[in-house]
Protein backbone atom coordinates (compact mmCIF):
# COMPACT_ATOMS: atom_id res chain seq x y z
CA UNK A 1 0.00 0.00 0.00
CA UNK A 2 1.60 3.39 -0.93
CA UNK A 3 1.01 6.80 0.22
CA UNK A 4 1.05 8.34 -2.71
CA UNK A 5 -1.28 9.36 -5.09
CA UNK A 6 -3.24 6.43 -6.88
CA UNK A 7 -5.91 8.37 -9.16
CA UNK A 8 -5.02 11.41 -10.71
CA UNK A 9 -7.12 14.48 -8.78
CA UNK A 10 -9.73 15.49 -11.11
CA UNK A 11 -8.43 18.91 -11.38
CA UNK A 12 -7.22 20.69 -14.48
CA UNK A 13 -4.09 22.68 -14.70
CA UNK A 14 -5.84 25.73 -15.15
CA UNK A 15 -8.08 24.99 -12.20
CA UNK A 16 -5.17 24.57 -9.69
CA UNK A 17 -3.71 27.83 -11.38
CA UNK A 18 -6.54 29.75 -10.99
CA UNK A 19 -6.82 28.57 -7.29
CA UNK A 20 -3.52 29.42 -6.34
CA UNK A 21 -3.04 33.01 -8.23
CA UNK A 22 -6.56 34.29 -9.09
CA UNK A 23 -6.79 36.97 -11.77
CA UNK A 24 -9.85 38.54 -11.54
CA UNK A 25 -10.35 38.23 -7.56
CA UNK A 26 -10.75 41.39 -5.61
CA UNK A 27 -13.05 44.29 -4.62
CA UNK A 28 -14.36 46.68 -7.42
CA UNK A 29 -15.37 50.21 -5.52
CA UNK A 30 -17.26 51.94 -8.36
CA UNK A 31 -19.62 48.44 -9.65
CA UNK A 32 -22.54 49.41 -11.08
CA UNK A 33 -24.22 45.71 -10.87
CA UNK A 34 -23.90 43.77 -8.08
CA UNK A 35 -25.08 39.81 -6.76
CA UNK A 36 -24.58 37.40 -4.72
CA UNK A 37 -25.18 33.85 -4.03
CA UNK A 38 -24.76 30.47 -2.28
CA UNK A 39 -24.31 26.78 -3.41
CA UNK A 40 -26.87 25.38 -1.11
CA UNK A 41 -24.80 22.15 -1.74
CA UNK A 42 -21.99 23.29 0.19
CA UNK A 43 -22.46 26.96 1.50
CA UNK A 44 -19.90 28.33 -1.11
CA UNK A 45 -20.64 32.01 -1.45
CA UNK A 46 -20.07 34.72 -4.52
CA UNK A 47 -20.46 38.07 -5.10
CA UNK A 48 -19.81 39.30 -8.49
CA UNK A 49 -19.16 42.72 -9.07
CA UNK A 50 -19.65 44.66 -12.57
CA UNK A 51 -18.73 47.77 -13.86
CA UNK A 52 -20.78 48.56 -16.97
CA UNK A 53 -20.52 51.29 -19.24
CA UNK A 54 -21.77 52.01 -23.04
CA UNK A 55 -23.51 48.58 -22.64
CA UNK A 56 -20.39 45.99 -22.09
CA UNK A 57 -18.51 45.36 -19.42
CA UNK A 58 -15.82 47.28 -18.27
CA UNK A 59 -14.36 45.46 -15.11
CA UNK A 60 -15.28 42.18 -13.11
CA UNK A 61 -14.38 41.18 -10.36
CA UNK A 62 -15.82 38.51 -7.49
CA UNK A 63 -15.28 37.62 -3.72
CA UNK A 64 -16.16 34.00 -2.03
CA UNK A 65 -15.77 31.81 0.50
CA UNK A 66 -15.31 29.21 -2.67
CA UNK A 67 -13.20 25.97 -3.64
CA UNK A 68 -11.13 25.66 -6.36
CA UNK A 69 -12.87 24.75 -8.73
CA UNK A 70 -15.45 26.96 -8.22
CA UNK A 71 -12.89 30.31 -8.20
CA UNK A 72 -11.55 29.02 -10.72
CA UNK A 73 -14.18 29.33 -12.72
CA UNK A 74 -15.32 33.15 -11.23
CA UNK A 75 -12.03 33.62 -12.15
CA UNK A 76 -12.04 32.39 -15.84
CA UNK A 77 -15.86 33.85 -16.22
CA UNK A 78 -14.63 37.34 -15.25
CA UNK A 79 -11.88 37.28 -17.53
CA UNK A 80 -14.09 36.50 -20.63
CA UNK A 81 -16.31 39.09 -19.52
CA UNK A 82 -14.26 42.33 -19.69
CA UNK A 83 -15.06 44.08 -22.59
CA UNK A 84 -18.35 42.13 -24.11
CA UNK A 85 -21.36 43.28 -24.06
CA UNK A 86 -24.52 42.71 -21.91
CA UNK A 87 -25.72 40.10 -24.25
CA UNK A 88 -22.75 38.45 -25.28
CA UNK A 89 -22.28 38.11 -21.56
CA UNK A 90 -25.17 36.55 -20.84
CA UNK A 91 -24.52 34.36 -23.38
CA UNK A 92 -21.31 32.64 -21.84
CA UNK A 93 -22.16 28.91 -20.72
CA UNK A 94 -21.34 26.49 -18.73
CA UNK A 95 -19.14 24.58 -21.50
CA UNK A 96 -17.65 27.57 -22.06
CA UNK A 97 -16.19 27.99 -18.47
CA UNK A 98 -15.98 23.98 -18.91
CA UNK A 99 -13.44 24.52 -21.78
CA UNK A 100 -11.30 26.93 -20.81
CA UNK A 101 -10.66 25.00 -17.44
CA UNK A 102 -9.80 22.17 -19.52
CA UNK A 103 -11.44 19.77 -17.34
CA UNK A 104 -13.82 16.42 -16.64
CA UNK A 105 -15.62 18.04 -13.58
CA UNK A 106 -18.33 15.38 -12.16
CA UNK A 107 -21.87 16.23 -11.97
CA UNK A 108 -21.87 16.43 -7.79
CA UNK A 109 -19.16 19.45 -8.22
CA UNK A 110 -21.01 21.42 -11.20
CA UNK A 111 -22.98 23.50 -9.10
CA UNK A 112 -19.30 24.72 -8.38
CA UNK A 113 -18.93 25.59 -11.96
CA UNK A 114 -22.29 27.18 -12.84
CA UNK A 115 -22.44 28.97 -9.17
CA UNK A 116 -20.18 32.04 -10.74
CA UNK A 117 -22.44 32.35 -14.14
CA UNK A 118 -25.75 32.22 -12.05
CA UNK A 119 -24.79 35.19 -10.06
CA UNK A 120 -22.96 36.74 -12.86
CA UNK A 121 -26.76 36.75 -14.80
CA UNK A 122 -28.60 38.01 -11.32
CA UNK A 123 -26.40 40.97 -11.68
CA UNK A 124 -26.78 41.79 -15.14
CA UNK A 125 -30.18 41.96 -14.37
CA UNK A 126 -29.99 44.31 -11.24
CA UNK A 127 -30.88 47.94 -11.52
CA UNK A 128 -27.96 50.46 -12.37
CA UNK B 1 -10.26 -10.01 17.87
CA UNK B 2 -10.98 -6.16 17.18
CA UNK B 3 -14.39 -5.39 16.31
CA UNK B 4 -14.23 -4.49 12.50
CA UNK B 5 -12.00 -7.79 11.86
CA UNK B 6 -14.93 -9.45 12.96
CA UNK B 7 -17.63 -8.00 10.93
CA UNK B 8 -15.95 -6.49 8.20
CA UNK B 9 -17.05 -9.81 6.36
CA UNK B 10 -20.87 -8.77 7.05
CA UNK B 11 -21.07 -6.03 4.52
CA UNK B 12 -20.92 -6.74 0.96
CA UNK B 13 -20.17 -3.14 -0.18
CA UNK B 14 -17.39 -2.94 1.75
CA UNK B 15 -15.41 -4.91 -1.05
CA UNK B 16 -16.28 -2.35 -3.53
CA UNK B 17 -12.65 -1.43 -5.20
CA UNK B 18 -12.55 2.98 -5.53
CA UNK B 19 -9.30 4.31 -6.95
CA UNK B 20 -7.63 0.82 -6.74
CA UNK B 21 -8.54 -0.27 -3.54
CA UNK B 22 -11.39 -1.53 -1.24
CA UNK B 23 -13.10 1.55 -0.69
CA UNK B 24 -12.17 3.19 2.57
CA UNK B 25 -15.29 4.43 3.87
CA UNK B 26 -15.43 6.77 6.66
CA UNK B 27 -18.70 8.58 6.14
CA UNK B 28 -20.65 6.66 8.05
CA UNK B 29 -22.31 10.01 9.92
CA UNK B 30 -24.06 10.89 6.84
CA UNK B 31 -25.07 7.10 6.18
CA UNK B 32 -23.46 3.87 7.52
CA UNK B 33 -23.66 1.07 5.24
CA UNK B 34 -25.68 -2.15 6.22
CA UNK B 35 -24.97 -5.84 6.71
CA UNK B 36 -25.67 -9.03 4.75
CA UNK B 37 -28.06 -9.55 7.30
CA UNK B 38 -30.28 -6.64 7.22
CA UNK B 39 -30.49 -6.69 2.89
CA UNK B 40 -31.26 -10.33 3.61
CA UNK B 41 -34.29 -9.61 5.80
CA UNK B 42 -35.62 -7.05 3.61
CA UNK B 43 -35.77 -9.23 0.75
CA UNK B 44 -37.00 -11.73 2.37
CA UNK B 45 -40.16 -10.07 3.66
CA UNK B 46 -40.69 -8.79 0.20
CA UNK B 47 -40.50 -11.78 -1.70
CA UNK B 48 -42.32 -14.25 1.03
CA UNK B 49 -44.70 -11.16 3.62
CA UNK B 50 -45.71 -8.93 1.64
CA UNK B 51 -49.07 -6.92 2.50
CA UNK B 52 -50.38 -3.91 4.05
CA UNK B 53 -50.29 -3.76 7.57
CA UNK B 54 -53.13 -3.85 10.26
CA UNK B 55 -56.20 -4.13 7.90
CA UNK B 56 -55.36 -7.30 5.91
CA UNK B 57 -57.32 -10.16 7.21
CA UNK B 58 -55.52 -12.97 5.34
CA UNK B 59 -52.09 -14.82 6.11
CA UNK B 60 -49.79 -12.34 3.99
CA UNK B 61 -51.33 -9.11 5.64
CA UNK B 62 -50.84 -11.03 8.97
CA UNK B 63 -47.26 -11.63 8.66
CA UNK B 64 -46.35 -8.23 7.64
CA UNK B 65 -48.24 -6.58 10.49
CA UNK B 66 -46.60 -9.01 13.00
CA UNK B 67 -43.22 -8.26 11.43
CA UNK B 68 -43.88 -4.45 11.67
CA UNK B 69 -45.24 -4.74 15.06
CA UNK B 70 -41.98 -7.53 16.36
CA UNK B 71 -39.56 -4.60 15.06
CA UNK B 72 -41.67 -2.29 17.49
CA UNK B 73 -40.96 -4.02 20.04
CA UNK B 74 -36.86 -4.77 18.73
CA UNK B 75 -36.66 -0.85 19.47
CA UNK B 76 -38.02 -0.57 22.15
CA UNK B 77 -36.13 -3.39 24.04
CA UNK B 78 -32.83 -1.53 22.42
CA UNK B 79 -33.75 1.85 23.78
CA UNK B 80 -35.11 0.93 27.08
CA UNK B 81 -38.45 2.48 26.29
CA UNK B 82 -41.15 1.27 29.28
CA UNK B 83 -44.25 1.25 27.11
CA UNK B 84 -44.33 0.16 23.02
CA UNK B 85 -47.00 2.89 22.37
CA UNK B 86 -44.22 5.25 23.15
CA UNK B 87 -42.30 4.13 20.06
CA UNK B 88 -43.29 5.81 16.60
CA UNK B 89 -41.77 4.79 13.08
CA UNK B 90 -40.93 7.90 11.29
CA UNK B 91 -39.01 8.01 8.19
CA UNK B 92 -36.10 9.45 9.32
CA UNK B 93 -34.64 12.11 12.27
CA UNK B 94 -35.81 14.85 10.55
CA UNK B 95 -39.39 13.27 10.15
CA UNK B 96 -39.29 12.87 13.75
CA UNK B 97 -38.38 16.26 14.95
CA UNK B 98 -40.58 17.75 12.41
CA UNK B 99 -43.48 15.57 14.05
CA UNK B 100 -42.91 16.83 17.20
CA UNK B 101 -42.56 20.55 16.33
CA UNK B 102 -45.56 20.36 14.32
CA UNK B 103 -47.59 19.16 17.31
CA UNK B 104 -45.72 21.40 19.87
CA UNK B 105 -46.19 24.62 17.61
CA UNK B 106 -49.92 24.60 17.90
CA UNK B 107 -50.04 24.87 21.73
CA UNK B 108 -47.40 27.87 21.74
CA UNK B 109 -48.25 31.79 22.37
CA UNK B 110 -46.35 34.83 21.31
CA UNK B 111 -43.24 35.00 24.17
CA UNK B 112 -43.07 31.54 24.20
CA UNK B 113 -39.51 30.72 23.71
CA UNK B 114 -37.66 27.95 21.97
CA UNK B 115 -34.12 26.95 22.91
CA UNK B 116 -32.12 25.29 20.88
CA UNK B 117 -28.07 25.36 20.30
CA UNK B 118 -25.83 26.32 18.24
CA UNK B 119 -24.68 23.26 17.35
CA UNK B 120 -27.60 21.82 15.87
CA UNK B 121 -27.98 20.34 12.67
CA UNK B 122 -30.37 21.72 10.10
CA UNK B 123 -33.13 19.71 11.01
CA UNK B 124 -33.36 20.83 15.02
CA UNK B 125 -33.43 24.46 13.91
CA UNK B 126 -35.81 25.04 11.02
CA UNK B 127 -38.89 22.99 12.28
CA UNK B 128 -38.38 25.23 15.26
CA UNK B 129 -38.15 28.59 13.77
CA UNK B 130 -40.82 27.12 11.52
CA UNK B 131 -43.01 26.60 14.60
CA UNK B 132 -42.13 29.55 16.43
CA UNK B 133 -43.50 31.56 13.94
CA UNK B 134 -46.80 30.71 13.22
CA UNK B 135 -47.53 31.70 17.20
CA UNK B 136 -44.85 34.30 17.33
CA UNK B 137 -43.14 32.29 20.02
CA UNK B 138 -38.98 33.12 19.86
CA UNK B 139 -36.06 30.80 19.10
CA UNK B 140 -32.69 31.09 21.17
CA UNK B 141 -29.76 28.91 20.98
CA UNK B 142 -27.16 28.30 23.74
CA UNK B 143 -23.53 29.25 22.34
CA UNK B 144 -20.81 26.90 22.11
CA UNK B 145 -17.52 27.70 23.80
CA UNK B 146 -13.79 27.39 21.95
CA UNK B 147 -13.45 24.17 23.36
CA UNK B 148 -16.48 22.53 21.62
CA UNK B 149 -18.74 22.08 24.09
CA UNK B 150 -22.30 23.73 25.19
CA UNK B 151 -22.04 27.03 27.05
CA UNK B 152 -23.88 25.49 30.24
CA UNK B 153 -23.46 29.11 32.22
CA UNK B 154 -25.29 30.50 29.49
CA UNK B 155 -27.84 27.98 29.18
CA UNK B 156 -28.71 28.55 33.05
CA UNK B 157 -29.22 32.15 32.11
CA UNK B 158 -31.51 31.27 28.60
CA UNK B 159 -33.89 29.06 30.55
CA UNK B 160 -36.61 30.40 32.05
CA UNK B 161 -40.35 30.28 32.62
CA UNK B 162 -40.77 31.57 29.19
CA UNK B 163 -38.54 28.47 27.57
CA UNK B 164 -41.70 26.18 26.26
CA UNK B 165 -39.13 23.48 24.36
CA UNK B 166 -35.08 23.07 24.40
CA UNK B 167 -33.84 20.87 21.35
CA UNK B 168 -30.69 19.84 21.28
CA UNK B 169 -28.32 16.84 19.94
CA UNK B 170 -27.65 14.12 22.00
CA UNK B 171 -23.94 14.01 19.92
CA UNK B 172 -22.88 17.36 17.78
CA UNK B 173 -22.43 15.41 13.92
CA UNK B 174 -19.72 18.29 13.39
CA UNK B 175 -17.69 18.00 16.95
CA UNK B 176 -18.80 14.73 18.13
CA UNK B 177 -19.29 16.69 21.50
CA UNK B 178 -21.61 14.05 23.53
CA UNK B 179 -23.99 16.56 25.27
CA UNK B 180 -25.25 16.60 28.69
CA UNK B 181 -28.47 15.76 27.58
CA UNK B 182 -29.31 14.45 31.36
CA UNK B 183 -28.56 17.06 33.33
CA UNK B 184 -29.77 19.74 30.96
CA UNK B 185 -33.44 18.19 30.50
CA UNK B 186 -33.76 17.55 33.87
CA UNK B 187 -33.39 21.60 34.42
CA UNK B 188 -35.80 21.91 31.49
CA UNK B 189 -38.42 19.82 33.14
CA UNK B 190 -38.15 21.39 36.43
CA UNK B 191 -38.91 24.80 34.90
CA UNK B 192 -41.90 23.25 32.43
CA UNK B 193 -40.33 22.79 29.35
CA UNK B 194 -40.93 19.70 26.86
CA UNK B 195 -37.48 17.88 25.93
CA UNK B 196 -36.87 17.32 22.60
CA UNK B 197 -33.24 14.89 21.84
CA UNK B 198 -31.80 14.32 18.28
CA UNK B 199 -30.42 11.15 18.93
CA UNK B 200 -29.39 10.61 15.32
CA UNK B 201 -25.45 10.75 16.01
CA UNK B 202 -25.87 8.79 19.17
CA UNK B 203 -28.18 5.48 18.52
CA UNK B 204 -25.64 4.47 15.86
CA UNK B 205 -23.03 4.70 18.47
CA UNK B 206 -23.40 3.77 22.58
CA UNK B 207 -26.05 2.09 24.56
CA UNK B 208 -29.22 3.89 25.05
CA UNK B 209 -31.44 3.94 28.20
CA UNK B 210 -34.19 6.97 27.33
CA UNK B 211 -36.20 6.86 30.40
CA UNK B 212 -32.34 7.83 32.26
CA UNK B 213 -32.32 10.64 29.89
CA UNK B 214 -35.07 12.70 31.56
CA UNK B 215 -36.08 13.48 27.95
CA UNK B 216 -39.55 13.88 26.54
CA UNK B 217 -38.81 13.09 23.27
CA UNK B 218 -35.94 11.16 21.07
CA UNK B 219 -35.60 11.20 17.54
CA UNK B 220 -32.99 9.05 15.71
CA UNK B 221 -32.54 7.45 11.76
CA UNK B 222 -32.57 3.94 10.84
CA UNK B 223 -29.89 4.49 8.27
CA UNK B 224 -27.27 5.90 10.26
CA UNK B 225 -27.16 2.62 12.59
CA UNK B 226 -26.85 -0.07 9.70
CA UNK B 227 -30.64 -0.27 8.83
CA UNK B 228 -32.37 1.04 5.75
CA UNK B 229 -32.87 4.46 4.90
CA UNK B 230 -36.29 6.00 4.85
CA UNK B 231 -36.82 4.90 8.42
CA UNK B 232 -36.43 6.12 11.76
CA UNK B 233 -37.87 6.45 15.04
CA UNK B 234 -39.24 8.98 17.42
CA UNK B 235 -39.83 8.05 20.90
CA UNK B 236 -42.60 10.30 22.84
CA UNK B 237 -42.80 10.03 26.98
CA UNK B 238 -46.58 8.46 27.05
CA UNK B 239 -47.64 11.15 29.39
CA UNK B 240 -46.89 13.70 26.75
CA UNK B 241 -47.22 12.55 23.71
CA UNK B 242 -50.90 11.39 24.47
CA UNK B 243 -51.78 15.16 25.30
CA UNK B 244 -50.21 16.04 21.63
CA UNK B 245 -52.52 16.56 18.65
CA UNK B 246 -51.64 14.49 15.63
CA UNK B 247 -51.06 17.38 12.33
CA UNK B 248 -50.89 14.52 9.75
CA UNK B 249 -54.11 12.93 9.03
CA UNK B 250 -54.99 9.61 7.50
CA UNK B 251 -55.44 5.91 7.07
CA UNK B 252 -53.81 4.37 10.11
CA UNK B 253 -54.25 7.16 12.88
CA UNK B 254 -57.94 7.36 12.47
CA UNK B 255 -60.47 5.21 14.53
CA UNK B 256 -63.53 6.70 13.32
CA UNK B 257 -64.53 9.37 11.02
CA UNK B 258 -67.29 11.31 10.14
CA UNK B 259 -67.42 14.15 7.07
CA UNK B 260 -67.93 17.06 10.77
CA UNK B 261 -64.36 15.27 12.35
CA UNK B 262 -62.47 12.48 13.03
CA UNK B 263 -61.64 10.53 16.61
CA UNK B 264 -57.89 9.83 16.38
CA UNK B 265 -56.45 6.27 16.84
CA UNK B 266 -54.71 5.01 20.20
CA UNK B 267 -50.83 5.10 20.82
CA UNK B 268 -48.51 5.26 18.66
CA UNK B 269 -50.29 4.41 15.49
CA UNK B 270 -51.97 8.30 16.08
CA UNK B 271 -48.74 9.26 14.50
CA UNK B 272 -47.96 7.12 11.82
CA UNK B 273 -50.33 8.00 8.61
CA UNK B 274 -50.15 6.50 5.76
CA UNK B 275 -48.77 3.58 4.82
CA UNK B 276 -45.07 3.04 7.08
CA UNK B 277 -42.24 1.71 5.99
CA UNK B 278 -42.86 -1.73 6.77
CA UNK B 279 -39.71 -3.38 4.75
CA UNK B 280 -37.61 -0.78 6.23
CA UNK B 281 -39.10 -1.55 9.78
CA UNK B 282 -38.01 -5.51 9.42
CA UNK B 283 -34.44 -3.89 8.18
CA UNK B 284 -34.20 -1.75 10.67
CA UNK B 285 -35.19 -4.87 13.41
CA UNK B 286 -32.85 -6.40 11.79
CA UNK B 287 -29.81 -3.51 11.96
CA UNK B 288 -30.94 -3.61 15.81
CA UNK B 289 -30.17 -6.99 15.90
CA UNK B 290 -27.02 -6.82 14.89
CA UNK B 291 -26.14 -4.46 16.60
CA UNK B 292 -27.06 -6.32 19.77
CA UNK B 293 -25.47 -9.28 19.16
CA UNK B 294 -22.33 -7.42 18.86
CA UNK B 295 -23.04 -4.89 21.54
CA UNK B 296 -23.42 -1.87 22.14
CA UNK B 297 -20.75 -1.05 24.81
CA UNK B 298 -18.45 -2.38 22.62
CA UNK B 299 -19.52 -0.50 19.60
CA UNK B 300 -19.33 2.71 21.56
CA UNK B 301 -15.45 1.19 22.79
CA UNK B 302 -14.63 0.72 19.29
CA UNK B 303 -15.37 4.34 18.16
CA UNK B 304 -14.00 5.83 21.21
CA UNK B 305 -10.80 3.99 20.05
CA UNK B 306 -11.19 5.24 16.10
CA UNK B 307 -12.13 8.74 17.30
CA UNK B 308 -9.18 9.22 19.91
CA UNK B 309 -7.00 7.79 17.26
CA UNK B 310 -8.09 10.51 14.33
CA UNK B 311 -7.93 13.26 16.68
CA UNK B 312 -4.18 12.01 18.21
CA UNK B 313 -2.60 11.51 14.75
CA UNK B 314 -4.53 14.33 12.42
CA UNK B 315 -4.35 17.57 15.10
CA UNK B 316 -0.56 16.60 14.64
CA UNK B 317 -0.04 17.36 11.20
CA UNK B 318 1.06 20.90 10.15
CA UNK B 319 -1.61 23.23 8.48
CA UNK B 320 -4.32 20.88 9.86
CA UNK B 321 -7.12 22.27 12.64
CA UNK B 322 -9.11 19.60 14.40
CA UNK B 323 -12.33 20.65 15.98
CA UNK B 324 -14.17 19.40 18.97
CA UNK B 325 -13.71 18.86 22.63
CA UNK B 326 -10.15 18.20 23.21
CA UNK B 327 -8.12 14.74 23.27
CA UNK B 328 -8.67 13.78 26.77
CA UNK B 329 -12.62 14.31 26.12
CA UNK B 330 -14.84 11.26 25.01
CA UNK B 331 -16.71 12.42 21.74
CA UNK B 332 -18.77 10.56 19.29
CA UNK B 333 -17.83 8.39 16.42
CA UNK B 334 -17.10 11.99 14.20
CA UNK B 335 -13.64 13.85 13.94
CA UNK B 336 -14.18 17.51 11.81
CA UNK B 337 -11.04 18.66 10.42
CA UNK B 338 -9.73 21.59 7.90
CA UNK B 339 -6.73 22.09 6.51
CA UNK B 340 -5.44 25.75 5.78
CA UNK B 341 -5.46 26.96 2.41
CA UNK B 342 -7.76 24.13 1.27
CA UNK B 343 -11.47 24.39 0.88
CA UNK B 344 -13.41 21.18 2.66
CA UNK B 345 -14.54 19.88 -0.59
CA UNK B 346 -11.87 20.01 -2.61
CA UNK B 347 -9.92 18.07 0.81
CA UNK B 348 -12.85 15.57 -0.14
CA UNK B 349 -11.92 15.50 -3.89
CA UNK B 350 -8.27 14.71 -3.02
CA UNK B 351 -8.88 11.87 -0.60
CA UNK B 352 -11.51 10.06 -2.86
CA UNK B 353 -8.95 10.40 -5.46
CA UNK B 354 -6.85 8.33 -3.30
CA UNK B 355 -10.68 6.04 -2.45
CA UNK B 356 -11.35 7.37 1.04
CA UNK B 357 -14.70 8.48 1.85
CA UNK B 358 -15.42 11.78 3.67
CA UNK B 359 -17.70 14.41 3.99
CA UNK B 360 -17.19 17.92 3.44
CA UNK B 361 -19.23 21.26 3.51
CA UNK B 362 -21.21 22.68 6.36
CA UNK B 363 -23.30 19.15 7.41
CA UNK B 364 -26.07 21.04 7.87
CA UNK B 365 -24.89 22.92 10.92
CA UNK B 366 -24.38 26.56 9.42
CA UNK B 367 -25.33 28.22 12.48
CA UNK B 368 -21.94 26.21 14.04
CA UNK B 369 -19.61 26.95 11.13
CA UNK B 370 -20.30 30.24 11.60
CA UNK B 371 -19.58 30.13 15.44
CA UNK B 372 -16.56 28.49 14.31
CA UNK B 373 -15.58 31.33 11.77
CA UNK B 374 -15.16 28.72 8.49
CA UNK B 375 -17.23 28.07 4.96
CA UNK B 376 -17.53 23.94 6.11
CA UNK B 377 -14.75 21.44 6.91
CA UNK B 378 -13.65 18.39 6.16
CA UNK B 379 -15.23 15.47 8.11
CA UNK B 380 -14.16 11.82 8.83
CA UNK B 381 -17.11 9.29 10.43
CA UNK B 382 -16.79 5.83 11.67
CA UNK B 383 -18.86 2.70 12.49
CA UNK B 384 -18.60 -0.98 13.87
CA UNK B 385 -16.31 -1.50 10.52
CA UNK B 386 -14.08 0.91 10.47
CA UNK B 387 -10.25 0.06 10.78
CA UNK B 388 -7.64 1.62 12.52
CA UNK B 389 -5.46 0.98 9.71
CA UNK B 390 -8.40 3.53 7.71
CA UNK B 391 -8.13 5.91 9.89
CA UNK B 392 -4.13 5.26 9.69
CA UNK B 393 -4.27 5.65 5.77
CA UNK B 394 -6.08 9.02 6.00
CA UNK B 395 -3.64 10.33 8.51
CA UNK B 396 -0.87 9.42 6.17
CA UNK B 397 -2.73 10.65 3.14
CA UNK B 398 -3.31 13.96 4.39
CA UNK B 399 -0.08 15.99 4.48
CA UNK B 400 0.44 14.45 0.48
CA UNK B 401 -2.36 17.69 0.21
CA UNK B 402 -0.09 20.41 0.28
CA UNK B 403 1.43 19.77 -3.08
CA UNK B 404 -1.68 18.73 -4.87
CA UNK B 405 -3.34 22.38 -5.07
Amino acid sequence: MTDGPRGPLPYSDVIRERWRRPRFRGRLEDANAVAEDVNPLCGDRVRFMLRLADGRVQTARYVGDSCAICTASADVLAEMLEGRRRDEALAISVGDVLETLAADVRPTRMRCVSLPLTVLATALASPR
Amino acid sequence: MRLDELTRGDFPILNRVVGGRPVVYLDSAASSQRPRSVIEAMTRYYEWSHANVHRSIHTLGEEATELYEAARERVQRFIGAERREEVIFTRGTTDGLGIVADAIGHTLSPGDEILVTEMEHHSNIVPWQMAARIKGARLRAIPVTDEGVLDLDAFDRLLSERTRVLALAHVSNVLGTINPVAEMCAKARRMGAITVVDGAQAAPHMPLDIPAMNCDFYAFSGHKMLGPTGIGVLWGRYAVLDRLEPTRGGSEMIKEVWIEGARWNDLPWRFEPGTPPIAEAVGLGAAIEYLEKVGMERVAEHERELAAQAVARLSVIPGIAVYGPPESTARGAVVAFSVVGVHPHDVSAFLDAEGIAVRAGHHCAQPLMRSLGVVGTTRASFAVYTSPEEVDLLARTLPGIRDAF
